[in-house]
């Protein structure tokens, strides 16, 4: 045995310092650890808040197109030279008038893509504009939008920029006409998908994730609960059950990309179902969401106290009867919470919904579970992989619209919590 | 159509259901009246109607709708006229299906010819005919049912031991449907991926060095042989897992040492849910992070050193899927320390240990097998993570240890090769199912092996 350490004088002192230097050593790694994964949360957020900003408002042009009777068929209002028509309504804006061919396409340019088909679609809705003026309010495109916001610097060297000295003064020209106005950017939610950054918006995905979480929540929510009150309430303890119950809690850690590989082999392979609609990507988020649900439920009753089920048995209810009125009331709210929860998630879930093709471009807002759509995680995907300068911003905008409704859901889930379990 | 036939079952039933006790009640006056009570409630009699109601009309018509379309999708091949679907092979007469479907829903991207027409119109027909004639074989089982269900109330029926069998019946089915879901899991990825051993034999995708997984889009074409040796794709998802856990490990483990033992109440009430909400981000929100910041960061200052680094380095990768499991790590840990008796803890503070003393020489050798455990939890998520690294790692197999080059993953390779390609008759697609069966038995063995440990230690405290 060693002679005990002495506990005073100078080597023992030497020795409760260096003691002490390691524990504040240990607190000091501790706290930075922490603030290293809390500032990660704090740049991800201020990084999406900054990048979202352009994309709140939207750089327009007002003018007012001359919609002359010789440029159009009379017999079918849906053809004619609207192009021209629109190039024409924004040169008349201009102080001088273009003179080349390139002139008037860089005029047309100025303008999103989809103007002339916007002019085609009002005078197909009111041929009585034909030979009136009809006055519009359009995005500019892209270039023009990042000009307008101050986004790309006048001086950067031109062959490094997308618009050229003359582009940019006659953008400044309309300017100083009062034509340009940078209204708020409702269009972010109110238009679908689009080629051109400038008239991109969430809607069709908004939809598309709406009735996938439906279809989620219509199979997942009641086979869940039915799936827990059989396992915790009525199976017998054997091998079988035993099985499904280990089998319940690997199915929660299998990799969400695996459920798409079943997707796209038994759902659209087998079963025929049609891709990329949200009843698919309902179906295929309901199995990665049951496991969760499953979990929940089980968690919840067994929380119910013994008493409620044993005062139930006792005034002679039936084992289904004690389960259904009593036991499955009180452990609603815990239920409830974590289905919310466990929707939230699917609501974020991305990988399994690219193999089954819910990355389609797609203009417009699914119209039921069986129309192609997208949703909003692979929205973001397909934006964020989009080369446009103006879709940066907009994949900020779409995340945080993401995260919001995420945010929802989880407030939503944690008020149900408080409120119904202070009734119980 | 579906939609209206579902509203008329649902209808039906409830009817069924009104009925049945309606007639229950009939029982419960005349039982008053000196004959014997029911055995049932009313409501139960009314139930079990509507089940013998609902339940056969709603099989009936899920199977209907299931075997309709390739029914009549043969009917039509067959009574196409003979010139149209001579010499076809098998593909192209989906293709003409296809378009006479189109034709016949009005979506029409071509002139048709004039055959397609008449076969659309004949679809058209034959799908009507296919829609009156389920509504009314449902409509008659439905009313078979009510009368077979009816016919058997009587006051000493027990509905409710018949209704009370019904409800286990779904209950169980529905606990069968997560074992359903794992068998779906294992025969659908077993099934594609002995086809593509068929076509790639599994001794040259485990070991082979070189993953090019290309097909020839038409025959002859110059260097179109893929090659589907995998080992530069498990290669690139060690590297990128690796880097994860290097960075993952240490922060997340420090994270919980300081919020078990250091912070003040007020900050951990703060902190922890913090941490949740990491935890809770989408995973495209991180790879859109990881494009936009960490990479372009990475590669400056790599350029910066003069170092030669890729715009989608593994570095970039594994750092941010590492910043997604710090919570999951945290989390995990604070269990484990959490389930470590307090009279532990207590007799070491007691004899004069600091609290670092007491963390790392009593109370993490005691939680090492839980974080363990959860640290293998961590790093079967790393392995199964894919939009991450869909969207910052790269798409070229190299084999490479260099965490500033470009490398594949597993997840990317699946997500790659599948998207947009349905044929399930080349190697190029069928590589997915065997990379995903791969994929599928590591994280489950991770998995299995990581709550095995967790429990076994939970037992020894509990």
């Amino acid at each position: 045995m060693n002679a005990p350490a002495p506990h005073r004088g100078g080597a023992a002192e030497a020795r409760r310092r260096r003691r002490h230097r390691a524990d504040r050593l240990l607190r000091l790694l501790g706290l930075g650890a922490i603030s290293l994964a809390l500032g990660l949360l704090g740049v991800l957020i201020a990084t999406l808040v900054i990048g979202a900003t352009p994309a709140l408002t939207q750089t327009k042009l007002r003018v007012t197109f001359a919609i002359s009777p010789e440029l159009i068929d009379p017999a079918d209002p849906g053809i004619g030279a609207y192009r021209l028509i629109l190039r024409r309504g924004v040169a008349a804006l201009l102080p001088e008038q273009p003179t080349t061919m390139a002139e008037w396409r860089e005029i047309g340019g100025i303008v999103t893509g989809n103007t002339q088909f916007a002019i085609r679609d009002a005078v197909m809705a009111d041929p009585s504009l034909i030979g009136r003026n009809l006055t519009l309010t359009v995005p500019v495109s892209d270039a023009y939008d990042q000009l307008g916001k101050g986004l790309t610097s006048r001086d950067t060297p031109p062959e490094r920029r997308k618009l050229s000295d003359r582009e940019i003064a006659r953008f400044d020209a309309l300017t100083a006409r009062g034509a340009v106005s940078r209204p708020f950017n409702w269009e972010l939610i109110t238009r679908s998908n689009s080629r051109f950054p400038e008239t991109a918006g969430l809607a069709g995905a908004i939809v598309g994730s709406f009735y996938m979480l439906l279809v989620c929540f219509v199979v997942s929510f009641p086979a869940g609960i039915a799936a827990a009150v059989w396992l915790e309430e009525f199976a017998p303890r054997n091998r079988l059950t035993d099985a499904v119950e280990v089998n319940i809690n690997n199915l929660a850690a299998v990799p969400s990309i695996v459920f798409g590989l079943l997707g796209l082999s038994v759902l659209i392979g087998v079963f025929g179902l049609p891709r990329s609609t949200p009843l698919v990507g309902g179906l295929v988020l309901s199995l990665m969401t049951l496991p969760t649900i499953i979990i929940v439920t089980r968690a919840a009753l067994r929380a119910v106290p013994r008493s409620i089920r044993e005062a139930a048995h006792g005034v002679g209810a039936s084992r289904h009867q004690v389960v259904l009125h009593h036991v499955l009331p009180l452990a609603m709210p815990g239920i409830l919470t974590g289905t919310i929860i466990g929707l939230a998630h699917a609501l974020g879930e991305t990988a399994p919904l690219l193999l089954i093709g819910m990355n389609a471009f797609i203009t417009d807002p699914p119209g039921g579970i069986l129309e192609a759509s997208t949703a909003l995680p692979t929205q973001i995907f397909i934006w964020a992989g989009s080369a446009e300068h103006g879709f940066v911003s907009r994949t900020c905008a779409a995340i945080l619209v993401l995260l919001g409704f995420l945010l929802a859901m989880n407030a939503v889930a944690i008020y149900l919590r408080q409120r119904l379990e202070r009734k119980t | 159509m579906t939609g209206y036939l579902f509203l008329t079952i649902i209808a039906f039933s409830l009817a069924a259901f009104l009925t049945g006790r309606a007639a229950a009640r009939r029982f419960a006056a005349e039982g008053r009246s000196g004959r014997p009570a029911a055995h049932s409630v009313p409501a139960y009699h009314g139930a079990f109607v509507a089940i013998w109601v609902g339940i056969p009309a709603l099989i009936l018509a899920l199977l209907w709708r299931a075997a309709e379309g390739p029914v009549i999708d043969r009917l039509l091949a067959r009574a196409l006229p003979p010139e149209m679907t001579a010499g076809l092979s098998p593909a192209a007469l989906d293709l003409l299906l296809t378009e006479i479907h189109h034709v016949a829903e009005g979506r029409i991207l071509a002139p048709a010819s004039p055959g397609v027409i008449e076969a659309a119109a004949r679809l058209a027909a034959w799908s009507r005919i296919g829609d009156v004639a389920m509504f009314v074989v449902v409509l008659a089982l439905m009313l078979l049912g009510a009368w077979f269900a009816c016919a058997r109330l009587t006051p000493r029926f027990r509905a409710r031991t018949r209704v009370e069998g019904a409800l286990s019946g779904l209950m169980i089915l529905c606990s069968g449907l997560a074992l359903a879901t794992t068998l779906g899991i294992i025969v659908s990825l077993v099934h594609e991926a002995v086809a593509f051993f068929r076509l790639v034999p599994p001794g040259e995708f485990l070991f082979g060095l070189v993953w090019e997984p290309q097909i020839a889009t038409r025959p002859g074409q110059i260097a179109a042989e893929g090659a589907f040796g995998a080992v530069p794709v498990f290669l690139g998802t060690l590297l990128i897992s690796a880097i994860a856990m290097a960075f993952a490990v240490p922060v997340g483990l420090l994270s919980a040492v300081y919020l078990h033992e250091y912070a003040s109440p007020r900050f951990r009430r703060v902190a922890k849910p913090m941490l949740e909400i990491l935890a809770g981000v989408p995973t495209v929100v991180y790879g859109f992070f990881a494009i936009l910041v960490v990479a372009p960061a990475i590669r400056t200052t790599g350029t910066m050193m003069g170092l030669a680094t890729s715009p989608n380095s593994a570095l970039a990768a594994g750092l941010v899927i590492g910043g997604m499991i710090i919570p999951f790590i945290s989390s995990l840990a604070d269990d484990a320390l959490r389930a470590v008796p307090r009279d532990l803890r207590d007799g070491s503070l007691a004899m004069g240990a600091t609290p670092a003393e007491t963390m790392t020489r009593v109370l993490l050798p005691a939680a090492l097998p839980g974080i363990a455990g959860g640290i293998l939890l961590a790093l079967s998520r790393a392995i199964g993570e894919t939009m991450i690294v869909v969207m910052a790692a790269g798409l070229i197999a190299t084999m490479t240890l260099n965490p500033l080059d470009s490398v594949t993953t597993v997840t990317v390779q699946i997500v790659t090769t599948l998207v947009g390609d349905t044929a399930f008759d080349n190697p190029k697609t069928l590589a997915a199912f065997a990379l995903g069966l791969v994929l599928f038995l590591v994280t489950l063995a991770l998995n299995t092996i990581g709550v095995a440990i967790v429990r076994r230690y939970r037992e020894t405290y509990e």
